[in-house]
């Protein structure tokens, strides 16, 4: 590994409001062997979910890149957007179905499984009690250019047990 | 031809837009009057006696005009009665408008040969999107520049999805609601289920992809699997649903699809938009009426003014 592949990256992050956030945040960059160069700290702008988002700027090689990605996910640490090539992308589907009955958890493993997925995180909605028709909504982080092949996963998935996926519409769609 | 909503507007409307109505027909009967019918008498018989005259139907069709209004219900497949209506008119060389989808979703190639062999035009701006003008917008721009054409192409279906998320209630009771309200028909297939808005997009392709195209192209995927609760979980992350036609890269593709609340294609009640996606021009979009009497009625007699004189 040269110096020369030493890239800069900006990842985006959402934390909870709470003391030791950002610091459990920023720990895995730097075990990692990331450079921090700035932290972006948008204390005013809450997302919807109620988090605080932190855009982090650092160097490192692609290799360590991936590497302190993984890690921030490892410490529970939600990762909006990372770099300008991977994990660039937000998918949100909502599926439709016996969500219980089928397995939920198995549904959204064999999503991730396919590789160009992590899922964030999930809501469930099951007003008439788990043995009727229920709603989720998926929200996933994938590869840039991969969100094609990714809907394409969850399709085949939600085919295999009867649900009913509604996707997003494609990009370049509603700005 | 047809004496439904559309048809009986564009036979009020044409003569403000100085156009001569010279016959009239309904599914059971016909008028024929080649210095032109008396169309508020006409219309009152059809409200009276259920038919607009005795004339046997097919009376209309040899009668004295320039151009025929196709506005009979459309139909699947053959697109029977009105695709013969189209040919009839086509072979004595004289124009056709359509509001009726069928014979230019299912047949548009055999409609664009005939057409090829007469002097007589076929324009249908009222086929897709009602009020708006789409085609006539995509013929202005050149059909090749249009990179893709998506949208709300479903009044019925849109209302349904909209009263579900703004009241938080379910399919059956907002389409009870829908049907007192004459939004909805009392078989309401056709619209929930998708297959009005794939025809429009079928036409659609057809236009930007010169042909080729009929419903059996098209995916597509209705509103009827779509709970209140997933309408729920979408506006907690600031979405909702939609039913969408995408016309791109060659594909149809209708289905109810996730779009943010406040956007361009998040319309309300039973208001219809087409998004268009341009070579030079960026993205266009025109929202308004996607159906009635008279807003139909409009893109037919704006086509009628577009055709050039018949000899």
């Amino acid at each position: 590994m040269s110096e020369s592949d030493v890239r800069s990256y900006t990842v985006r992050l959402e934390l909870q409001d709470e003391p030791g956030e950002l610091l459990r945040a920023l720990e895995p960059i730097a075990d990692n062997g990331g450079n921090l160069l700035s932290i972006f700290h948008e204390r005013g702008n809450v997302t919807p979910r109620g988090h605080i988002p932190v855009e982090v700027d650092m160097e490192a090689t692609p290799e360590r890149f991936e590497g302190i990605v993984e890690a921030l996910r490892d410490a529970g640490v939600n990762v909006i957007r990372a770099g300008s090539e991977q994990y660039s992308e937000e998918l949100v589907v909502l599926l439709v179905g016996h969500l219980v009955d089928t397995d939920l958890s198995d549904t959204l493993s064999r999503i991730e499984d396919c590789g160009n997925a992590s899922i964030d995180d999930v809501a469930l909605s099951a007003p008439d009690g788990t043995d009727e028709l229920s709603s989720a909504r998926v929200r996933m982080d994938t590869h840039a250019g991969a969100v094609e092949e990714t809907l394409a996963t969850v399709r085949a998935v939600a085919d295999r047990k009867g649900l009913h996926v509604v996707e997003p519409l494609a990009e370049g769609g509603d700005a | 031809m047809g004496a439904g909503a559309v048809g009986r507007s564009v036979a009020k409307l044409a003569g403000e837009y100085g156009h001569t109505v010279t016959a009239l027909a309904d599914s059971s009967g016909a008028v024929v009057d080649a210095d032109g019918i008396d169309v508020a008498a006409v219309l009152a018989r059809k409200r009276g006696s259920g038919t607009v005259g005795d004339a046997e139907v097919a009376t209309a069709l040899d009668a004295p005009y320039d151009a025929l209004v196709e506005a009979t219900p459309t139909t699947l497949s053959d697109a029977q009665p009105g695709f013969g209506h189209v040919e009839a008119a086509l072979e004595r060389d004289r124009h056709v408008v359509l509001a009726n989808k069928g014979p230019v979703a299912e047949r548009y190639d055999e409609v664009r040969a005939l057409a090829a062999d007469s002097r007589g035009e076929v324009l249908f701006e009222a086929a897709v999107a009602g009020a708006i003008p789409t085609l006539s917008t995509i013929d202005s721009l050149g059909p090749e520049r249009v990179r893709a054409v998506r949208g709300v192409l479903n009044g019925t279906a849109n209302f349904v999805l909209s009263r579900m998320a703004a009241e938080g209630l379910d399919y059956e009771h907002v389409l009870a609601e829908a049907q007192d309200l004459g939004v909805a028909e009392a078989d309401p297939s056709f619209d929930v289920e998708g297959t009005d808005a794939a025809l429009k997009c079928v036409i659609l392709a057809n236009v930007l992809y010169d042909g080729g195209y009929t419903l059996a192209d098209a995916e597509v995927e209705g509103i009827r699997s779509i709970p209140g609760s997933a309408l729920e979980l979408a506006a907690e992350d600031g979405r909702t649903v939609r039913l969408i036609g995408e016309v791109s890269d060659g594909s149809v593709r209708v289905g109810p699809r996730l779009v943010p609340e406040n956007g361009t294609l998040a319309v309300t009640g039973t208001t219809n938009i087409v998004q268009l996606e341009t070579e030079h021009a960026g993205q266009l979009n025109i929202s308004g009426a996607g159906a009635g009497g008279p807003e139909t009625a409009s893109a037919v007699l704006a086509d009628v003014g577009r055709l050039p004189p018949v000899d």
